[in-house]
């Protein structure tokens, strides 16, 4: 229509933002279409029940984590030890409140080994010390992040394992499943937490030098240190902020299914967050990071998992179409793939 | 240069003689295991895991990683044990069958991350989801094999000594590594490989064929997952989604305690075997001790990356300060996604 459009049609895809978003657009937009119901959102007693709500309840754990490995990845760092944090703060704090129901003159009551506030100190203190150790070696020792937190990822397992003592811990102790499944004015709990460390890392980044300096660390390490930047310490930092992300996540999926399982809590969480973070637009190489990107691609997972169920699809071939999936958005962000396809298919785009 | 050779060899030696510490550790604790059979069966209970590890080596040595290769191994059970034992399709058709399908799983891989500059975490990562999904597909259940050529080929014994032997596996685990070694240090492609790894720019810039090489190595990952997979079928004998799971970290940690770099351009296929017969050691250690919980296994691989991760360190920082007074720049535009100190 007029001359101004591709120039705005090229700022629009441009943005980092616009892919994940037209991704998870599609995707509400399919459910739209298929499922019955699913963009219903009804009160009982007092809460909000529909998919909607339930996909944002469930991509919690997720969303926290995504939080910390966009920062992580920021640094062009990796952590793939968070799925054994997962492990490790639930079974800790599953051992500490363990539970017991005692009946007291008559009266039902829900006794805990120690109080619940100083469990959840002590799981996240505990995730926060294997970040603190990650931090160590990649910022002191100078391993690669990678094969540090493989380290932990090894590891943490076995300790995790070995806080349960092999077995799945059960928790009897209500007020703990708050945590997990608990509403607060209608809303699920676990959203306030996600918010809330949301907010804290976007002041943060956005609102001071930090963003920057985390930024600078990813792109050139060398040019930032000579810039005046204290990259050791920060890098310590980032790696124990993804961590007591982790941490907070275990303590919300420990809750969510009462229980703890050292072996099989959080498995692959790593990989999920990971991808998330891809699918949000930073770039593993490090430098620029999108948090609001990384949740939405935490989102876009949450989205396809509950959707895969609520067709109808076969669990079985969940995997299946999660995979493919997965490759169409990544081809679709690859740049060179966008230009194959252009040229070929929307000429126009091309030559405009 | 010379920094460099020490260093590789050093760490070989490293491996080595920890291995032989370890063993010779079990030797002394307990009666029975310096047994020739105890020995044999390390390169029987540890065949596919070499097999996949030694793919894998070239994968890191690259710069690249492959985090499928569990995921193959499992899907090349699961498609053995179907054709097999519900399609009733002669071995003879069904194992060269799975080999290319791992194959052209890893050229697919490799075609996307080398064309599309897909990072390979990621592209490797949703390949492992597919392989994963795609062995629930053909059944959620495990799958037993019990035709004649597969049982045969997993009781066969082939006598060592007086009363010691082999399993047919561990014929294909010494091939795989004889044929690896040679590929690595005698062919144009190894060399090539360890240019890439060293750094993919000026291998580009010196015209070596660094696009091709690239989807090669990943089709010979695929390859060695899924003759890792026909190994596993032979010492499972059946098949299953759930076989090999985070069998792609435990190749990973094989190849690092063996001395392979995951920055790429450093690593030793031989080292890797090292790697993965250390874990064995662990794991019989552990079993015979007979108190300690499976877990401990864990920490103890964990403890040992540790210290081996520390020991490159050390003699990369001795190595950084040699090459500084040679002034050796890297080139600008060379990425370093791993790096961060």
């Amino acid at each position: 229509m007029t001359a101004s459009q591709p120039t705005f049609f090229r700022r629009l895809t441009a943005s980092k933002l616009f892919w994940p978003l037209v991704a998870l657009a599609l995707m509400l937009l399919f459910n739209l279409v298929f499922t019955k119901g699913f963009f219903h959102i009804q009160i009982k007693d007092g809460h909000l029940y529909g998919s909607l709500i339930d996909i944002l309840n469930r991509a919690a754990p997720l969303m926290l984590i995504v939080i910390g490995m966009t920062l992580v990845i920021a640094t062009s760092g990796i952590d793939i030890s968070v799925g054994a944090v997962v492990a490790i703060s639930g079974a800790l704090v599953a051992m500490m409140i363990g539970g017991t129901l005692v009946l007291k003159g008559g009266v039902q009551e829900y006794v805990t080994l120690v109080p619940m506030p100083l469990a959840i100190l002590a799981a996240l203190g505990a995730a926060t010390l294997v970040g603190l150790w990650n931090g160590l070696m990649v910022s002191r020792v100078g391993m690669q992040p990678i094969v540090a937190t493989l380290i932990l990822l090894m590891a943490g397992r076995g300790v995790a394992q070995l806080i349960t003592n092999g077995q799945i811990i059960t928790i009897y102790y209500k007020p703990y499943f708050f945590v997990g499944n608990g509403f607060l004015l209608g809303i699920p709990f676990s959203l306030y937490i996600v918010l809330a460390v949301l907010l804290f890392t976007l002041y943060f980044t956005r609102r001071t030098a930090l963003g920057l300096f985390i930024e600078s660390i990813g792109i050139n390490p060398k040019a930032s240190r000579m810039a005046g930047i204290n990259a050791k310490n920060l890098l310590l930092c980032v790696y124990a902020f993804c961590a007591l992300c982790a941490g907070i996540a275990g303590l919300i999926v420990c809750s969510n299914v009462k229980s703890a399982d050292g072996n099989n809590a959080g498995m692959y969480f790593e990989l999920d967050a990971i991808l998330a973070v891809v699918l949000g637009g930073t770039s593993t190489a490090g430098g620029k990071f999108y948090l609001i990107g990384s949740i939405i691609g935490a989102l876009i997972i949450q989205t396809l998992t509950t959707t895969i169920y609520s067709i109808g699809v076969p669990p079985e071939i969940t995997l299946v179409v999660k995979a493919l999936v997965v490759f169409v958005v990544m081809l679709f962000q690859s740049e060179s793939f966008r230009k194959v396809v252009f040229n070929r298919f929307g000429g126009k785009v091309g030559q405009s | 240069m010379t920094g460099k050779f020490n260093l590789k060899y050093l760490s070989l030696t490293i491996t080595i003689g920890l291995f032989i510490l370890m063993y010779g550790l079990g030797a002394y604790l307990y009666t029975g295991f310096l047994s020739l059979q105890v020995f044999l069966n390390l390169f029987i209970d540890n065949a596919f895991l070499c097999v996949t590890a030694v793919g894998m080596t070239f994968v890191i040595i690259s710069g690249g990683i492959d985090l499928s290769v569990g995921s193959v191994i499992a899907l090349t059970t699961m498609i053995s044990a179907y054709l097999v034992q519900n399609a009733h399709w002669s071995p003879t058709l069904v194992i060269p069958l799975v080999l290319l399908v791992g194959s052209l799983l890893g050229f697919a891989m490799g075609y996307m991350i080398q064309f599309y500059k897909l990072p390979p975490f990621i592209v490797t990562l949703a390949g492992m989801f597919l392989a994963r999904g795609l062995c629930y597909v053909i059944s959620i259940n495990s799958i037993t094999i019990d035709t004649d050529f597969y049982t045969k080929v997993a009781q066969y014994h082939i006598p060592v000594g007086a009363d010691a032997f082999i399993s047919v596996n561990v014929i294909i685990f010494v091939a795989v590594v004889a044929v690896a070694v040679f590929l690595a240090h005698y062919t144009r492609f190894g060399r090539t490989v360890y240019a890439i790894g060293g750094n993919e720019q000026s291998a580009v810039l010196m015209g070596l064929p660094v696009a091709r090489t690239k989807v090669l190595i990943y089709t010979l990952n695929g390859f060695c997952s899924a003759l890792a997979g026909v190994v596993f079928t032979f010492y499972m004998l059946s098949g299953y989604g759930l076989h090999a799971m985070g069998m792609e970290m435990d190749a990973i940690a094989s190849a690092v305690i063996g001395g392979t770099l995951l920055t790429g351009g450093v690593g030793y296929v031989l080292g890797t075997m090292f790697g993965v017969l250390i874990l064995g050691t662990i794991q019989t250690l552990i079993v015979f001790q007979g108190t300690l919980s499976s877990w401990w296994t864990k920490i103890v691989i964990g403890i040992l990356l540790f210290l081996f991760c520390l020991l490159q360190r050390v003699f990369e920082s001795s190595k950084g300060a040699r090459d500084k007074s040679t002034a050796t720049a890297q080139p600008p535009g060379e990425a370093q996604p791993a790096k961060a100190q």
